[in-house]
């Protein structure tokens, strides 16, 4: 059988005939319950409309409850209403016809035009919406009907549903069009006029836009619910259609006992509310119909709007079944590879054995444990789900039969995915092997989160069991998180230690750092090591070397100061790294080493070894890390950024020089002595200066404070390493936070008329205090002036964190629903996928995949040519 | 001037008939389902194509060294 292809999908709009054409009852009655809990004849729980009591059949189709799909039924409106989903294309009607002949206000010929326009438009899939505005702009205009030459009079369009005829502006003398007036200037309106207002006259006609006859929808749409008490809980939409037949029969029963005019009109209006609400319940200009407890009643607009309406609540997003999701919290002793699944979360997820002769042993072995993991249903071949407890298990595991599927408790070594939102990009889900953990949170080797962009405050992730062989084999292979240790963004390892692991290794090799036996034995002790020679004491970069797969490799570590002239192996700083045969000889370890995004020595160990053994290195350099460090002891506080008077004294001299430097250029430009810099005006040329000359402060102010916070400051080792922090951060700590900003400007907001930020200067004040340079650091404090200025330019980094994310966030849908179906074929084209059209005739020009290049490009030659010299040698 | 004579503008060519036979094969694709282009592009115009001819773009790249690139004309 082929599937079936939707060409084209048309709305149109339902007509009265047709509405009671599809109706199986018409409905009257506003009871819906008799005394006896039976269904009311012509009541909104009509029996013909379908059943949802059980025992009850349907009087359409004879189906029981879940058989009968459901009819629909309708009501006789007494007085016409406005649909309020069409009162603006009723308002843009009414102002662009004529209120005696009902033709449009416009001549044939400019007509004609417009009807081509918006073909053409159509044909093209252009959206014509800015034509159909250009007619009611130009209809709305026209004093005189071009066709019968009556005087026009100016619509007005009150929100939600009322019209107006403006008789005299001056004296605001109107006259209200009633739905029925409106419904008959509509009705007059010929199906040719209809197109330049973008109807289509097959599809609809204008009148039909004023509900004469309201679609009851069936009950299986609307089902009663019965409360504990035993009491009857109807649905929303069953409420607003009481009151809709309730007002409705009052109307009739008024205007046939000959009621006052007044008393009709204010029933229609009535009848008009309620039917406005039952379509759409938050329309601005009036209140919401609510319920009796005071909430808002949830009608027909309601069920399809919103995160939790039907497109994005049930219909784009579902729920799905063998999942989990929970907090998560570290955990280094387990493996990359691994996830840490709480016990009870095990015990609720289950994996399928189908069972064959091969396994039939071990499925039974499952069904008669007395513990978990154990098997928790058997499904037999004929679909029958047997759950399997204490009494029946032995039972169960006789008949147990090849065809029979075992569901058993996750365990250990299970293959599941794991999942953080936002995902966006492929290393969001990957699959990890289980390890059943005790407590209730998921567990993950730190080094997997930058991938996954997660950390440890609250965040939960989400896990889920793949159900069949086929996809726990793919998810294996092509998902599992050492496939993903090199990024496709960038070609360079995603995947790496942070913080601690950094700042332990850092620790473990800088210089020539020797440690005893005991401490050697304990850094390496969760490491698995067949073989480590025997000595009283190790060197650092010796013990390290230990984990080390065989690689030779050179590099500059993060430390590098960035000399002119690089000494190589005889850097004083050690921060030039060399790897010779997997023996660590010079350099220390840090982020360039192993960090994620740079990771070298990972890199490196990918490359020439693969993903298992990277993975190794991975766990075992966690591993050693966080040993060392926990062992050596690593701590900061708050003294720790304390620097000597002295210091402070120089700080405090350069930036009152700076100060200084400021009010000359000040004093400069207010003089017209200040030279304007090529092709900026002399403001700008001041403001860049002084910015400048503040921001060369604050650096040197920082050199200052970094002179006495020595090497061994575990900040300062932290910022330089890479682990965590920056000197800019340790700056702002011990010497000066620096200029504030708004917009990449000074502060210059504040009260406009008096040119001043805040009201402790004065006016026209250009100087450093009064436009945002704090000179406090934030140990010693800021004044309440600085403080403010810190406060307004911190916003601005809130406000933009926001409005970026959400912004990518769009930008991202966007570009997933235009890429989606585009595939890599093994030809190297990529090709939309239904249509078969190519889009590029080799992926990405070159056909390079990015995740195999070395760091974007497709080969790495520097490595090619060392590689061949070694064989060489 | 000539505009293939601009350093950003690649070179453009007419496929020959029995090219694009060939091409098409390989591909195994219609002509619809290339990459179009419209007869009114000034490129298309200076090389003389006409609606229904394949056009073989050859581009200097950076990373690839030369890519090359086929269009369909379209009115
Ligand atoms: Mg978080
Ligand atoms: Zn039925
Ligand atoms: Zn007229
Ligand atoms: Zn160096």
């Amino acid at each position: 059988m082929y599937p079936k292809k939707i060409s084209t999908i048309k709305f149109e709009v339902l007509s009265p005939q047709e509405i009671r054409r599809m109706s199986v009852a018409k409905l009257n009655n506003p009871e819906t319950y008799d005394d006896d809990g039976f269904p009311v004849e012509s009541g909104l729980m009509d029996t013909r409309l379908g059943v949802i009591d059980p025992g009850l059949k349907c009087k359409t189709c004879g189906g029981k409850a879940g058989e009968c799909p459901g009819h629909f039924g309708h009501i006789e409106l007494a007085a016409p209403v406005v649909h309020v989903g069409y009162a603006k294309i009723i308002a843009r009607l009414l102002s662009g016809t004529c209120r005696e002949c009902g033709r449009i206000l416009l001549k044939d010929e400019r007509r004609d035009k417009f009807i081509r326009e918006i073909e053409r438009l159509k044909a093209l899939g252009q959206s014509y919406e800015e034509v159909l505005k250009e007619v009611f702009r130009l209809t709305k205009a026209a004093k005189k009907c071009p066709h019968c030459g009556a005087e026009q009079i100016e619509i007005k369009f009150e929100k939600p549903t009322s019209f107006y005829e403006i008789l005299d502006p001056e004296k605001k003398e109107e006259q209200k069009l009633t739905p029925k007036d409106v419904r008959e200037r509509l009705e007059k309106i010929i199906n040719e006029d209809l197109l330049p207002f973008g109807l289509d006259p097959k599809a609809v006609r204008a009148e039909w836009f004023v509900l004469t006859v309201l679609p009851v929808p069936p009950v299986t749409v609307r089902p009663s619910i019965i409360l504990e008490t035993g009491q009857r809980s109807e649905d929303d939409l069953t409420h607003k259609l009481v009151d809709i037949i309730r007002i409705n029969q009052r109307f009739i029963e008024n205007r046939d006992a000959g009621a006052p005019q007044q008393i009709l009109e204010d029933l229609w209006e009535l009848l008009q509310y309620h039917v406005t609400t039952y379509l759409d319940n938050e329309v601005s200009g009036i209140p919401p119909a609510r319920h009796r407890s005071g909430r808002p009643l949830k009608t027909l607009a309601q069920r399809l709007k919103g995160k939790d309406g039907r497109f994005r609540g049930s219909l784009s997003g579902k729920r799905v079944n063998f999942s989990a999701r929970t907090v998560i919290s570290p955990d280094p002793c387990i493996s990359i590879g691994e996830v840490g699944v709480p016990e009870e979360v095990a015990k609720e997820l289950s994996v399928p054995i189908f069972v064959t002769p091969n396994n039939i042993e071990v499925a039974r072995e499952f069904v008669l444990r007395k513990q978990s993991p154990k098997a928790s249903y058997v499904i037999r071949p004929d679909g029958k789900r047997i759950r399997v407890i204490d009494t029946n298990q032995e039972e169960i595991a006789e008949k147990l039969e090849p065809g029979w599927i075992v569901e058993r408790e996750l365990m250990d070594g299970d293959i599941v995915l794991f999942n953080r939102q936002p995902s966006l990009h492929r290393m969001s889900i990957m699959a990890h092997h289980v390890r059943v953990l005790p407590y209730k949170t998921f567990r993950l080797n730190p080094a997997v989160c930058p991938p996954y962009n997660a950390d440890f405050d609250g965040d939960e992730m989400n896990l889920h069991v793949p159900q069949s062989l086929e996809a726990q084999a793919e998810a294996k292979i092509l998902m599992a998180v050492q496939e993903h240790i090199l990024s496709p963004r960038f070609g360079g390892p995603i995947l790496g230690g942070i913080h601690d692991h950094i700042t332990g290794l850092y620790l473990l090799t800088r210089g020539e750092k020797k440690f005893e036996k005991e401490d050697a034995m304990e850094f390496l002790r969760a490491v698995d090591l067949s073989e480590i020679p025997a000595k009283d004491e190790y060197m650092g970069k010796e013990i390290f070397s230990f984990i080390l797969p065989k690689i030779s490799i050179k590099f500059k570590a993060e430390i590098c100061q960035g000399c002119a002239i690089c000494k190589e192996e005889s850097c004083e700083n050690d921060a030039y790294v060399i790897i010779e045969n997997g023996k660590m000889l010079k350099g220390t370890i840090d982020e360039k080493a192993v960090g994620a995004f740079k990771g070298i020595v990972i890199d490196e160990i990918m490359r020439k070894f693969g993903s298992s053994i990277t993975k190794k290195f991975i766990d075992d350099m966690t591993k050693l890390a966080i040993r060392v460090i926990t062992r050596l002891g690593f701590t900061i506080g708050i003294d720790d950024e304390d620097i000597p008077k002295e210091a402070v004294q120089q700080i405090e001299e350069t930036i009152s020089e700076a100060e200084k430097r400021v009010e000359e250029l000040i004093r400069a430009y207010k003089e017209g002595n200040l030279e304007p810099m090529p092709g900026r005006s002399l403001e700008e040329t001041l403001e860049l200066r002084i910015m400048q000359e503040l921001g060369k402060a604050r650096d040197r102010a920082g050199k200052i404070a970094g002179r006495y916070l020595g090497m061994d400051n575990s900040a300062v080792i932290m910022a330089v390493s890479g682990a965590r922090g920056s000197m800019l951060n340790l700056t702002q700590m011990a010497a000066c936070i620096g200029q504030q900003s708004v917009r990449g400007e000074r502060i210059t907001r504040g009260y406009a008329y008096t040119h001043r930020t805040t009201s402790h200067f004065r006016s026209m004040d250009l100087g450093s205090k009064a436009r945002g340079f704090v000179r406090s650091s934030y140990k010693s404090g800021l004044s309440p002036i600085e403080f403010f200025f810190h406060a307004a330019g911190g916003r601005e980094g809130l406000v933009d964190t926001a409005v970026r994310t959400s912004q990518s966030g769009y930008l991202q849908r966007r570009m997933i629903n235009a890429l989606q179906d585009l595939k890599v074929e093994y030809d190297g084209t990529v090709r939309e996928q239904t249509s078969g059209v190519i889009v590029q005739f080799k992926y990405g020009e070159d056909g390079v995949d990015p995740m195999k290049s070395f760091r974007g490009k497709a080969v790495d030659v520097k490595r090619i040519i060392r590689e061949i010299m070694e064989v060489k040698e | 001037m000539r505009l293939q004579d601009h350093i950003l503008v690649p070179k453009h060519e007419i496929l020959k008939e029995e090219e694009v036979e060939k091409l098409l094969k390989l591909l195994g694709v219609s002509k619809e389902q290339l990459p179009k282009i419209k007869v009114t592009d000034p490129i298309v115009k200076e090389i003389g194509a006409k609606a229904g001819d394949i056009i073989k773009i050859t581009r200097k790249s950076p990373t690839a060294g030369v890519s090359i690139f086929y269009r369909f004309v379209v009115e």
